[in-house]
């Protein structure tokens, strides 16, 4: 009987382990080139926009002249529209998850609407530009006012919505629930008082991710026909408007040079925006996270 | 007064508008819940109806089989689908040569190195990616990424497709990680643990064991890139130009079929014009691709999965 060789298992673990070294490296880098890309990204449009930021640029309407060209419009414009989407995709999209996880039977019909959201989903946005802009701004006439944008993006980001509300209203546990019915409450009691309230967290978290992915979109705005150069503000949800967004893109595609920093100095007021909003969800998850 | 439940009771039997709420509300939540529902059959039937109008006016065989898309010509006017679909595939193609890597690289990274503390903190910052409006990626292929591409390369254009593709290949590099680690780290740790007991390094472990065992998530999550990259609209609107083309250049300007919708929307076209209406025609080819894709990758995550 051989005993083990000790030299040829060590040359042969040597190879081995020299393998999984490199191949550590090589996966190690894929990640740090993806972090990498996020901090050139974030760096070069901070310097090439941070020039233009000024108080003047929040406060100045859009100008063919790039010193005097501003967001105030825009940036009030956006306003306007969340003013639109977010009662409206929250009322539609919590009250789908509550029917999907309270009343709905398993049935054919529960599993279509559940397939249904999560095609949705996959749907492309400049697809659904096209929805808004044939039933909204055609068949409705609302024109290309604050409100076909908003009912557009709203159903845009419904399946988001959904998703979330329902993953929250899920993770209450049935003792809740239980305990509210050996009460003597009803379905609908047991609802708003006792599972709306502790799943309200989880759905304001989702709902603000899916609002700030609303005022990122561009494509469904340009479909339905917003304009970029307004100088007014909108005073009611039939008027029409600009969103930060539109207004990027305009100053983007312009030729001259002298745009791009200023389309830079927009995307800084967007990009804080946002990190506004991932904050505050952030902030919502960390304060009432509980564990049942 | 303190009343006995029984007195409370027989009261609340007394409010009938609580039963009425009770039978009410199942009715309007339904309601709201097909919302969803009625989404999807509005977009089908408004893609369907405008689609079909263009059909009158330019025959459906011209659309399928033509090869020439050249919409704006006052005297011949052709619109033949292909060049925008090979625009559309270009970029595609390109983007998943750079996210299928760094992604699933990333994904092996965090889901068999990484220890806990670090993917706690990468994978949020992963998810940043994925959070910047795609406006901001676009910017970024036109004012930085063609030019760094132009000093190398100085035979590229403007406006490319390699570019777009590069940046939309970045912008799904999130979702082929985080969706591929979730299939990963879902294997259970008996069966790693084993292979790890037998003498396998953490390598052989990560290809011979997790990734067959995740492969149906795996790809899944690249079918989905690859839904999400053809339907990517503002990345290409701004990078990669408005030129259809059949040929295989990838450095001068195409188009694909989100920035052809993008181009006639912005340039306002007449409603009723034909092409007012080739925008529902492209924009529903566009839904089959992508549809496609999402049922594909739907099938392949619940057929190819493995259950433990």
């Amino acid at each position: 009987m051989r005993y083990i060789d000790q030299k040829l298992v060590l040359k042969r673990m040597n190879g081995r382990n020299a393998v999984n070294t490199i191949f550590k490296g090589i996966f190690m880098l894929a990640t740090l080139v993806s972090l990498l890309v996020l901090a050139i990204l974030l760096y070069r449009i901070v310097t090439q926009g941070a020039s233009h930021l000024s108080l003047e640029f929040l406060t100045n309407f859009a100008s063919r002249f790039p010193e005097k060209a501003g967001i105030k419009a825009a940036l009030v414009g956006s306003l306007w529209l969340m003013a639109v989407v977010a009662p409206t995709s929250i009322i539609l999209g919590v009250g789908s998850a509550i029917y999907l996880e309270e009343y709905a039977k398993k049935n054919r019909m529960t599993d279509f609407i559940r397939m249904n959201i999560s095609n949705l989903a996959g749907v492309p946005s400049v697809v659904f530009g096209l929805l808004g802009l044939t039933i909204f701004v055609r068949a409705l006439s609302l024109g290309n006012s604050v409100l076909a944008a908003g009912f557009t993006m709203s159903l845009l980001i419904l399946p988001v919505i959904i998703v979330a509300a329902q993953e929250s209203i899920r993770s209450i546990p049935g003792e809740l629930r239980d305990a509210s019915y050996g009460m003597g409450a009803t379905k609908w009691q047991t609802i708003v008082k006792v599972i709306l309230p502790a799943a309200i967290p989880g759905i304001l978290t989702g709902s603000i991710l899916a609002l700030s992915r609303a005022i990122g979109e561009t494509a469904p705005l340009i479909v339905i026909g917003i304009p970029v150069i307004i100088q007014f503000l909108p005073s009611g949800v039939m008027d029409t408007f600009t969103a930060l967004p539109m207004q990027i893109y305009d100053w983007s595609s312009r030729p001259q040079q002298e745009f791009q920093v200023v389309a830079a100095a927009g995307i800084i007021v967007l990009m804080v925006v946002l990190l506004l909003m991932n904050t505050v969800a952030a902030l919502i998850r960390n304060k009432f996270q509980k564990r049942y | 007064m303190r009343q006995s439940v029984q007195e409370m009771i027989a009261q609340s039997k007394g409010k009938k508008n609580k039963k009425i709420i009770e039978k009410i509300i199942p009715i309007i939540l339904f309601l709201i819940a097909s919302v969803s529902v009625l989404t999807t059959i509005g977009i089908v039937l408004t893609l369907i109806i405008e689609t079909i109008t263009f059909f009158t006016r330019v025959p459906i065989t011209d659309f399928l089989f033509g090869t020439t898309w050249l919409p704006f010509s006052n005297k011949d006017a052709q619109f033949g689908i292909w060049p925008l679909i090979i625009g559309t595939l270009k970029v595609t193609l390109i983007a998943i040569i750079v996210a299928v890597p760094i992604g699933i690289g990333a994904a092996v990274y965090l889901s068999e190195y990484a220890s806990e503390n670090v993917r706690r903190i990468v994978k949020p910052v992963l998810e940043i990616l994925a959070g910047i409006p795609t406006i901001v990626y676009g910017f970024f292929a036109l004012t930085f990424v063609t030019p760094v591409l132009q000093s190398f390369f100085p035979e590229i254009k403007i406006f490319n497709a390699i570019s777009p593709g590069i940046v939309v290949g970045i912008m799904i590099i999130p979702m082929i990680a985080s969706l591929s680690e979730d299939a990963m780290s879902s294997v259970p740790k008996q069966i790693r643990e084993g292979a790890l007991a037998m003498g396998s390094t953490k390598f052989e472990v990560a290809m011979k064991v997790t990734m067959p065992a995740a492969l149906s998530g795996i790809m899944a999550s690249v079918v989905l890139a690859i839904s999400r990259a053809i339907g990517e609209t503002m990345i290409v609107s701004l990078a990669a130009g408005s030129t259809p083309r059949m040929d295989g250049d990838f450095t001068g300007s195409i188009q694909t079929m989100t920035s052809y919708i993008v181009q006639v929307s912005k340039g306002d076209a007449g409603y009723g014009t034909t092409i007012y209406y080739s925008i529902y025609a492209v924009g529903f080819t566009l839904f089959v691709f992508t549809m496609a894709m999402n049922i594909l990758a739907g099938y392949v995550s619940k057929r190819f999965r493995e259950e433990y």
